[in-house]
């Protein structure tokens, strides 16, 4: 099994609702956050094109995060889904450094968090909290390995790109263009 | 010693009595207080209580859920709901913020003297109320009922409505008619004979092609709506959108036609010209159900892409393919009406633009066009009939704007100023769920108005602005708190949905239906409100409509069989409620009062030197003022940004992130200072901000201060004179980079 994300920045207008959703399923505290919006913006009026992104932790195949960290807080789950022991984590940090993502925070009460791909939910067999929320509906979560899974089929349909491919982490979040 | 108005504003007290006794389930979110890796919500095992979401008019059906200690934890659609399709948008995902900000009102108020001060002294609800009751009495007997007003737009308006209508008042009025979407309905009903209502029936899901006049859906997130544009563009639709900003579904169009301000009916005029004379309407619709096709024809002879490109920088050719881009969806083509549509005045005419394109394409009535929408009859609970007012908000409003469809807030406002002199005179007010003075332009009106009422008493949740002017301040709970009216709006398919409380009201604040019954059986109106407990009525409703609170109570939504076609069916007859019965091209009706019968172009006035076009607009995460303290969403954007063209942005050698202050055409100065944002995204004649900003309440701990509040800048007000709106594009600003307020706290 290998979890995968795809989001669709033709169809993404920025609305920050798997932020919110995101903080009330996962109690992420005021101030922080475990998904963000990025917008570019090219050209010059009114030769304008811009591409709105959903972002999160990468959950990547090769993960320096994972490697970094000295107390193995840090570790990979089922699916490929990288998770962070909160009792374990003793908020070093080395871990956030590593990230080329900026995927990861301290939260206020000492550790480091990030996306789990609400593996909670996924599981048992609920999308993520920002997927069943997204009012545009482009995000598409599933197993790779499993060929109908909606991640499967909409990047077997569309272009993609990953961020950043040159950091060599294999990300799996996938973005449609 | 500077003389007190009698109704100085009053900063609300944040320390209300019993304030901190209650659970606390703020605690949960502060940082520091969290229980270490804290589970989220089972939703297979966690209690859950239907609702519908009040962050904004689309009202989607959801539940709220608690967790595992019994508090509000978080609010998802319910997927039986066709206003939600189970998603909510991220102000209603946020909506737990509104049960959470500790800034709510949190106890009756009254305005009292004490030494020569107004202050607001906190009462029991019994003292509130029957204060409000003797004062309605007697205003009753000295100006008559009729001189009390409701100015509303929360869901418990229906209460005060009712209450108020008892009493022997019909003048009511929400802003989001005159301020908002009046001109369209006008417009359409002067076309089609019908107004269009919400959620709007575009049939956006099935539509080939989108065109959108300033409306920024995605920005605006009428959830349906956005969710419907989403599928069109996954279905390939091509959407065209004019705007003077590159909003985010400017981003995602197939034409962005970047417009000069102000110009939008000379193209209009021009698609129009372009589409009778290359032949490209739907001829066989057009002569089977619209009338005035000749005289349309003639009229716009002369307004040709050549003409239009003069008015509004976008290229002929550029005018005629997304002419023909139209033409080629056609049926399935969507001249989009937007809502917030008072703009320049002449926005009823505007909007009969964009009515007679849809009508040429044939898209009233069709498939991927407008359809035919259904609603569910709520029965009303068993009551005597009203008495009879001696005069309504007609006889203020319908002599002047003929075209009105409802009662004016602005007008009713205007009727309430000393120097009236029409025979209509309005002495109290309710003011429930809006906040007039960022909501009604101009403002100085509104607080002279205030000055000469005999009764204001004003209901929310929050102190916004508008509190601290009444006599008498309410606290409602939140819409998690509280039962409401069934929700009844029309869709494809008839559907109700209940709201129901996830918790007890904190503080003392109060449900709307309770507030609104204790006044009406303080007037002696205890028949008007036979039930005593809304659970009551709201199950005598339900089960003349075929189920029951308890059902209800499990279900949240209810859809039911429809009963008319969602479309026309090829060449049905059908009879359109105009004085013609037929699609008015040429409105007979405007004609008869006095209107142009088709909608002409005039130029309006554009930024003099060093001055900007003053453009407001929505985000994604905020319902205006009413979101902006939220403690979730306030921290997705806590403040608006001027967005300044980078050549601007030169010229006057500002940089990002700097703040600077606006001063309007009238010299008037924004209160705070606002953060600049250069952006290509913007024209360079042009600034724009997100409206709801600049809180002047500084009880209001997280919006205080942030921001510009554009409704301050916007002075010059052009009313439309058909359905009497107030346009409020028509405002120019210019840039103060030094504090203008600092010489005066000096002195
Ligand atoms: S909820 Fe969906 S549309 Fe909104 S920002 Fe997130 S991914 Fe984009
Ligand atoms: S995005 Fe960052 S935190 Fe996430 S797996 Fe990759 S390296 Fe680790
Ligand atoms: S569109 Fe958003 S704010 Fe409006 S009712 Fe729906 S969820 Fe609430």
């Amino acid at each position: 099994m290998r979890y995968a994300m795809a989001m669709d920045t033709k169809k993404c207008v920025g609305c920050s609702d798997c932020v919110v959703a995101c903080q009330t399923e996962n109690n992420v505290p005021h101030g922080f956050c475990r998904d963000w919006i990025v917008e570019n913006v090219d050209g010059t009026y009114p030769n304008l094109e811009m591409e709105i992104r959903s972002e999160r932790c990468n959950q990547c195949e090769d993960t320096p995060c994972v490697r970094t960290c000295p107390t193995g807080a840090s570790h990979i789950i089922e699916g490929g889904i990288v998770k962070v022991t909160h009792v374990e984590c003793i908020g070093c940090g080395a871990c956030i450094q590593a990230c080329p993502y900026d995927a990861r925070y301290f939260h206020p009460d000492g550790y480091v968090d990030k996306c789990t791909f609400c593996d909670h939910r996924v599981s048992k067999g609920q999308d993520t909290a920002c997927v069943a929320v997204c009012p545009t509906k482009c995000l598409y979560f599933g197993d790779l390995h499993d060929e109908n899974s909606p991640v499967s089929k909409i990047l077997r349909e569309r272009k993609w790109k990953v961020n950043a491919p040159e950091a060599g982490t294999k990300p799996q979040v996938y973005f449609l263009i | 010693m500077k003389k007190t108005s009698r109704r100085d504003f009053i900063k609300i007290s944040t320390l209300g009595v019993g304030g901190l006794t209650m659970l606390n389930p703020v605690l949960n979110w502060v940082p520091g207080f969290m229980p270490k890796e804290k589970t989220p919500v089972d939703e297979s095992k966690a209690k859950r209580f239907p609702t519908f979401c009040e962050v904004c008019f689309w009202k989607c059906a959801g539940f709220t859920y608690l967790n595992d200690e019994g508090n509000i934890q978080k609010i998802v659609g319910n997927d039986d709901d066709p206003h939600s399709n189970g998603r909510f948008c991220p102000r209603g995902t946020g909506g737990v913020g509104l049960y959470y900000d500790n800034d709510r009102l949190k106890e009756p108020l009254m305005r009292v003297v004490e030494n020569g001060k107004s202050v607001f002294k906190p009462v029991t609800w019994e003292k509130a109320l029957d204060f409000i009751a003797d004062k309605m009495k007697i205003i009753a007997k000295k100006h008559g009922p009729e001189s009390m007003a409701l100015l509303y737009h929360a869901s418990s308006g229906s209460y005060f409505h009712h209450m108020l209508e008892a009493y022997g008042t019909a003048n009511a009025a929400k802003p989001s008619y005159a301020q908002c979407l009046g001109p369209r309905e006008a417009a359409f009903v002067a076309t089609f004979g019908a107004g269009l209502s919400s959620p709007e029936p575009t049939d956006v899901k099935n539509t080939k092609c989108l065109v959108l006049i300033g409306n920024h859906v995605g920005e605006n997130m009428h959830n349906g709506y956005v969710q419907e544009v989403s599928d069109a563009i996954d279905r390939g639709a091509s959407i065209i959108t004019v705007d003077p900003r590159f909003s985010t579904i400017a981003s995602k169009s197939k034409f962005w036609l970047p417009i000069k301000p102000a110009t939008d009916i000379a193209l209009l005029l021009s698609w129009i010209h372009v589409l009778i004379y290359e032949e490209l309407y739907d001829k066989k619709y057009v002569e089977q159900y619209a009338f005035g096709f000749e005289e349309l024809k003639l009229h716009v002879k002369n307004y040709t892409p050549e003409w239009a490109y003069t008015q509004t920088d976008i290229r002929p050719e550029d005018i005629r393919n997304s002419a023909y881009e139209m033409a080629k969806a056609s049926p399935a083509v969507i001249i989009h009406p937007g809502r917030h549509t008072t703009w320049y005045g002449d926005d009823t005419q505007r909007l009969r633009a964009m009515a007679i394109l849809n009508a040429l394409l044939g898209s009233y009535g069709r498939k991927g066009g407008f359809y035919f929408p259904e609603s569910k009859k709520v029965p009303e609970y068993p009551s005597p009939a009203y008495p009879h007012p001696k005069w309504t908000w007609k006889d203020i409003t319908k002599p002047t704007y003929k075209g009105a469809g409802t009662g004016l807030a602005n007008d009713l406002i205007k009727a309430s100023l000393p120097n009236s002199e029409s025979p209509y005179k309005i002495k109290g007010w309710f003011v429930v769920g809006t906040n007039l003075l960022t909501t009604v332009p101009d403002k100085s009106i509104t607080l002279k108005a205030i000055q000469n009422l005999e009764l204001m008493v004003v209901v929310d949740t929050m102190p916004m602005e508008i509190t601290g002017y009444a006599d008498i301040v309410l606290p409602e709970c939140t819409y998690l708190e509280r039962y409401d009216d069934i929700r009844s709006n029309q869709h494809r398919y008839p559907n109700i949905a209940l709201r129901m409380p996830a918790a007890e009201p904190r503080w003392q604040s109060k449900p709307g239906w309770w507030i609104a019954r204790e006044i009406g059986v303080r007037l002696g109106l205890q028949d008007y409100f036979k039930w005593t407990n809304v659970e009551e009525e709201l199950d005598w409703k339900f089960k003349q409509m075929g189920t029951s609170l308890e059902e209800m109570q499990k279900i949240g939504v209810k859809v039911y069989e429809k009963h008319k076609p969602l479309y026309l069916a090829d060449g049905e007859e059908y009879f359109f409620n105009t004085n013609t019965g037929k699609i008015e091209l040429y409105s007979i009706d405007l004609e008869e009062k006095g209107y142009d019968a088709m909608p002409r172009y005039t130029e309006h006035k554009q930024p003099d030197d060093q001055f900007y076009r003053l453009i407001y607009g929505r985000a994604p995460m905020h319902t205006f003022g009413r979101t902006v303290n939220s403690p979730h969403l306030s921290d997705l954007m806590s403040e608006n940004t001027l967005w300044v063209n980078p050549s601007v942005a030169k010229i006057w050698d500002l940089h990002n992130e700097q703040y600077i202050w606006l001063k309007n055409q009238d010299s008037v100065i924004s209160s705070f200072p606002i953060k600049v944002r250069i952006t290509e995204r913007i024209r360079h004649d042009s600034v724009y901000m997100v409206h709801g900003f600049g809180k002047t309440n500084d009880k209001l701990s997280r919006s205080y201060g942030k921001g510009i509040d554009d409704t301050e800048l916007i002075t010059n007000v052009k009313i439309d004179p058909i359905m009497g709106g107030t346009g409020m594009r028509e405002n120019f600003v210019t840039f103060v980079t030094k504090n203008p307020h600092q010489k005066e706290q000096n002195a």
